[in-house]
């Protein structure tokens, strides 16, 4: 069950992170992230219309949405990998909209993929040196020369077997990364992220594709990033993580942000509930669909288990 | 009877043949561009092109010593290689494959057209470059050597200048993907969004290494002249298939593994072409004339790199673990 948390018990959640109502677009107390009518179109088809939206600093942000609402096109309008028809962003007060992927990551806006992308054929330590920020050795008149960059190299790979270690992935060190289990490729990308020692972690689908046995100690990692000052925002469909380990939930549909909220309070809103089932999801229309259902009763009961405790 | 003692010694002659560290050498520029980065870059012929044309034309027709010659060749790859890279390299590695296969045509083609005979020479090519590097010869007049390697002052020169550049663009791959530089390499290779991900300009990155692979085609061009004329005709295609062959022997991502493979290509080559054409006059394969019999090494080369690619992808030096040919 997802209240059987870490160590400590259920997660401390932030509050307090907007200003007003939650209603789609609403101010936050302090933004990381505020994008304004950003539109990606493909062809015929908007895939992202968003108004404006403002992800809070130091906080949990999950980005829920029936498939093909929109999220990973988000994210990838976000952090430079796709460039969207109109609109503005900033990250820290910056404006990035149209910086390149490569800038807008030395900016300290890190993501990791849906689909893993663990360098497979370099050795697990390899794919975690990669990941530090500013080392004068990724120069091409210094790389020749080694005694410009060997110390920073020590320091890195200090750094970076600090990291595996509290992954658990230091004993395959010296291992190909292709050799990992698919969960593992998820903590070593996620390891591999934090080497740049990111202010934002943007996490697409964190959880797809990994054992339960690994979910727990994923999860405990994506808090653990909070504790330590930074800021997650991760698209999500496991709806037991989000409600377990999220601050603030925005919901996306058609390619727009229908809600936001505190995950309990956006759960129970109309328009998450159409979304996800339609709007006539009342009326009997055949066969529903069993997988979407199965979520929301699984998170009613949840709502009902932790209001007994 | 065949001469078994002229085959084996012809054969030792590659060895250390000037041909055989210019084929090395330009089989290194592409483990940078092919192994290390994962570019294809299908034109390592018109490389080589533009460094024994640019080395001849600045000699003949500017009138520049050895050093501004082998300057304005590398200077011409590199613009080569910009012109190339700029368009193509945001776009996915299959694009690569098409411009730099049909670029390095029209190098060849241009170098061939009567248009510019009296600088390139067309289909004749160019001779008479060859005072300057001569002059810089410190060997004095006189045959040298034991066994099959025995030479006159030139030859050895020729060589020790090729197999010089050969263990210095070695050793400097070699340090280079052994840095934090050739990680960001090789992580290209494996994804090249993920390398983008962390803050690296990719992009850069691969216009890095289709220069220097490009460089060491240009050189490798250079040394490919010395001891012959400049040609067109010997910077087709095929040319850029048989440095793919050697690459893909002695492994791909490999330092040594393009200059082992040049050896054993050549080796192999002259072995097989040798006795070939011996077993036709000894009438062993009555079936078949000399020029088939010319022809045939070259299917052999054929069937070798099939070979290779289905039982071997790796290479004799590869790790198979970290480069198969095919994934």
């Amino acid at each position: 069950m997802s209240s059987s948390a870490g160590a400590n018990g259920a997660p401390v959640k932030s509050t307090g992170l907007h200003v007003g109502e939650p209603a789609p677009g609403v101010k936050k107390v302090d933004p990381i992230i505020v994008a304004d009518g950003i539109k990606r179109q493909f062809g015929g088809l908007t895939a992202v219309d968003v108004d404006h939206l403002e992800i809070p600093r130091g906080a949990i942000t999950a980005l829920i949405g029936p498939n093909g609402a929109g999220k990973t096109t988000l994210f990838n309008l976000l952090t430079g990998f796709d460039k969207p028809n109109e609109g503005t962003w900033t990250f820290d007060g910056q404006s990035i909209s149209g910086v390149p992927a490569f800038r807008v990551a030395r900016k300290g806006q890190v993501r990791t993929f849906q689909l893993t992308k663990a360098l497979g054929l370099l050795t697990v330590l390899d794919n975690m040196k990669l990941g530090a920020k500013g080392q004068s050795g990724e120069s091409l008149a210094r790389a020749i020369f080694p005694w410009f960059w060997r110390k920073e190299e020590e320091a890195i790979e200090a750094r970076a077997l600090d990291l595996l270690a509290r992954f658990k992935l230091d004993a395959k060190k010296d291992d190909y990364a292709a050799s990992l289990s698919g969960g593992q490729r998820k903590l070593l990308e996620m390891a591999r992220a934090l080497m740049s020692e990111p202010t934002l972690v943007m996490l697409d689908e964190p959880m797809a594709g990994v054992n339960p046995a690994l979910t727990q100690s994923l999860l405990d990692h994506i808090l653990n990033l909070k504790k330590e000052g930074m800021t997650v925002l991760f698209v999500e469909h496991d709806m037991h993580m989000v409600r377990h380990i999220a601050d603030w939930v925005v919901v996306m549909a058609e390619g727009r942000v229908v809600a936001e909220g505190d995950p309990h309070e956006v759960m129970a809103n109309p328009a998450v509930i159409d979304a996800y089932l339609g709007s006539h999801h009342d009326q009997d229309l055949g066969d529903p669909d069993t997988g979407v259902v199965t979520a929301i009763k699984e998170l009613a009961d949840d709502d009902a288990d932790e209001s007994k405790h | 009877m065949i001469d078994w003692l002229l085959l084996f010694s012809n054969a030792a002659q590659e060895i250390i043949s000037p041909t055989t560290a210019a084929y090395a050498l330009a089989a290194l520029g592409l483990a940078i561009h092919f192994g290390f980065t994962g570019l294809l870059n299908f034109g390592q012929a018109g490389f080589m092109a533009l460094g024994a044309y640019g080395y001849a034309i600045a000699t003949l027709t500017f009138g520049l010593p050895v050093w501004g010659a082998v300057l304005f060749g590398i200077v011409a790859s590199i613009v080569f290689a910009l012109i190339l890279g700029v368009p193509t390299l945001r776009l996915r590695a299959d694009y690569l494959a098409i411009v730099t296969i049909a670029a390095a045509e029209i190098l060849r083609l241009l170098f061939t057209t009567n248009t510019f005979e009296p600088v390139t020479g067309s289909a004749n090519g160019l001779q008479g470059y060859k005072g300057g590097f001569e002059d810089l010869n410190p060997i004095p007049e006189g045959t040298y050597g034991f066994g099959p390697w025995v030479y006159n002052e030139y030859d050895w020169w020729v060589r020790i200048f090729g197999w010089g550049l050969v263990v210095i663009a070695a050793l400097i791959t070699w340090r280079l993907m052994k840095s934090p530089w050739g990680r960001v390499i090789k992580g290209i290779r494996e994804d090249e969004d993920a390398v983008r991900a962390l803050g690296k300009n990719v992009y850069f990155y691969k216009m890095q290494s289709l220069v220097i692979g490009g460089v060491f085609g240009s050189l490798a061009g250079m040394i490919f002249i010395l001891p012959r004329a400049v040609v067109p005709s010997n910077y087709q295609t095929s040319l850029t298939f048989f440095i793919y062959a050697i690459l893909l022997l002695g492994g791909a991502a490999t330092v040594l593994g393009p200059i082992v493979g040049s050896v054993i290509f050549w080796v192999l080559l002259s072995f097989f072409s040798g006795f070939i054409a011996r077993a036709v006059e000894a009438g062993w394969l009555p079936f078949m004339s000399s020029v088939q019999a010319g022809q045939l090494r070259f299917i052999l080369v054929g069937i070798a790199i099939m070979v290779i690619v289905i039982y071997r992808p790796q290479g004799i030096l590869g790790n198979k673990k970290e480069l198969a040919f095919v994934k």
